[in-house]
């Protein structure tokens, strides 16, 4: 009757569905006296300081930047590995040829990955901050 | 699917002469059962926390505790729904609705039983690794629009969480998928058919020669199991709703029934990930002694109990570790999972290529 994905989108539906009717039950019966106290945002009893929308450590998008190559990476990936298997039926010229294509296509973001951690990227810790000395002030004769 | 006979839907179908029901039923019956199994699992969430913790948990709504589940489901739709006033409030109310969705929809290519799923497609691994993806954006919706530092924080911590472990859980759906060359979950689990040494835990169905491959597959399933505790928030991984730092992460804003929902979304991902475990690696429906309770009913036996014990594996974790620190856990995902995965990759598809 239905296709497969059109059994998905009865899935998603439905979730809807039972989302709202679990919400409209509970606007249906729950109590409701809104006050400015309690509609104020949650910040531990305290008044609210400032935007809450704060700038965030510029890591997150490094993260989101690598995570984004090797994504798209493993997109392509997929097919390649369904029919892996089966290219021994060509022949294993064929089978070692999309290996090695595969390993040269991991290898590259590999060394992108490589790359990223040897800039201390990965490192989630704040590097030690410089504490100037005395000895920076003194201008020896050397230099 | 050719191996199918007479799935389920069909057997309705011809029952009640009617494909309507057959679609109804094979729609919602896995809702029922994702009701039933949250209501079990906060039960036993709450009781395996309390053995843990040498306490006997709930005790006094019903008998041994066991309506506790239903009567904090009644509280929940009892309870005040609070918009802050600075809340965003389309993306606020929108947030759970998308949360929940995206875990449900990933139940719709789960196979129940070799004669039970409710949509075989030839896609469907890649369709659950997506629908893992999305509850991505309800947690940046729901943590963004609270217009909370709390919500923020936390929204962001699990996004980088997420992001990250998912890196290592796609490589070793990628090494299941060569082994398998297929991304249908049915044929994944036909292909593991048999005695419990032809699951891919233990190499897949192959020669004395897959001993070879089994430290691998082996260490691919310990890294799916991390990753998908990683991308269900849960402990060891739960610092984006560390209660001891940021109150509790993306839904601080949430209450009554919008959180409840968020709640049971966490729920039904545990489920989700857990079936995957069980399908990917322990042969989903199969029955670990070959023909012995083997078939369509007991399947969905063994797909169950097999799926709780990854449930309860999760929640047993959940109570002897604590929570890893921010650095740590992007350390052990980037700089140790990441890198052993690729390895286990190359040697499951040096593996397949050689047999």
């Amino acid at each position: 009757m239905l296709s497969d994905f059109g059994i998905i989108l009865l899935f998603f539906i439905l979730g809807v569905v039972f989302v709202a009717a679990g919400l409209i039950t509970a606007a249906i019966i729950r109590p409701h006296h809104p006050n400015p106290v309690k509609q104020s945002t949650y910040e531990c009893g305290e008044e609210p300081m400032g935007n809450p929308w704060i700038k965030f450590n510029i890591r997150f998008y490094v993260i989101a930047l690598v995570f984004l190559l090797f994504d798209v990476e493993v997109v392509f990936l997929f097919p390649w590995a369904v029919v892996f298997r089966d290219m021994s039926r060509i022949g294993d010229t064929v089978l070692w040829f999309a290996f090695i294509e595969m390993a040269v296509f991991v290898v590259i973001l590999l060394a992108g990955l490589a790359y990223v951690w040897a800039k201390g990227d990965l490192n989630w810790e704040k590097p030690r901050p410089y504490i100037p000395s005395l000895k920076d002030l003194v201008v020896t004769k050397k230099s | 699917m050719e191996h199918q006979i007479l799935t389920f839907y069909d057997w309705v179908a011809k029952l009640s002469s009617s494909e309507l029901v057959a679609l109804i039923l094979i729609v919602t019956l896995p809702l029922v059962f994702l009701i039933v199994y949250a209501l079990v699992a906060i039960l036993g969430e709450l009781k395996i926390s309390a053995f843990i913790q040498e306490r006997l948990g709930p005790m006094r709504t019903g008998p041994w505790g066991i309506i506790q589940p239903v009567a904090e489901v009644v509280k929940l739709l009892q309870k005040e729904d609070i918009t802050p006033d600075a809340a965003n409030k389309p993306l606020f109310n929108m947030a759970p609705f998308l949360m929940f969705t995206a875990a449900y929809a990933g139940f719709a290519v789960i196979p129940f039983s070799s004669h039970f799923v409710p949509a075989g497609i030839n896609l469907g691994l890649f369709y659950i690794f997506a629908m893992g993806s999305l509850a991505v954006i309800g947690l940046v919706m729901g943590g963004w629009a609270s217009n909370n530092k709390y919500s923020l924080l936390g929204a962001l911590r699990s996004v980088a969480q997420i992001v990250s472990y998912e890196i290592p859980a796609a490589i070793v759906i990628l090494s299941i998928v060569v082994l398998a060359s297929s991304m249908n979950l049915q044929v994944i689990n036909a292909n593991q058919g048999g005695w419990f040494w032809n699951w891919y835990v233990f190499g897949g169905p192959g020669s004395i020669w897959k001993l070879l491959v089994i430290p691998f597959t082996f260490g691919m399933f310990l890294l799916y199991l991390i990753a998908s505790l990683a991308e269900t928030n849960r402990t060891p991984f739960d610092i984006p709703e560390g209660e001891s730092e940021i109150v509790a992460g993306y839904h601080t804003e949430y209450s009554g029934m919008k959180f409840a929902m968020f709640f049971f979304a966490e729920y039904a991902n545990m489920f989700v990930v857990a079936a995957l475990l069980s399908i990917l690696f322990f042969g989903g429906w199969n029955s670990p002694f070959g023909d012995f309770m083997n078939g369509p009913i007991w399947g969905v036996f063994w797909f169950i109990s097999k799926s709780f014990f990854f449930v309860f594996v999760q929640i047993w974790l959940r109570w002897t570790l604590p929570r890893l620190r921010v650095d740590q856990l992007m350390g052990v995902s980037w700089k140790v999972m990441t890198p052993v995965a690729f390895l286990c990759f190359f040697a499951v598809g040096l593996w397949a290529m050689l047999k």
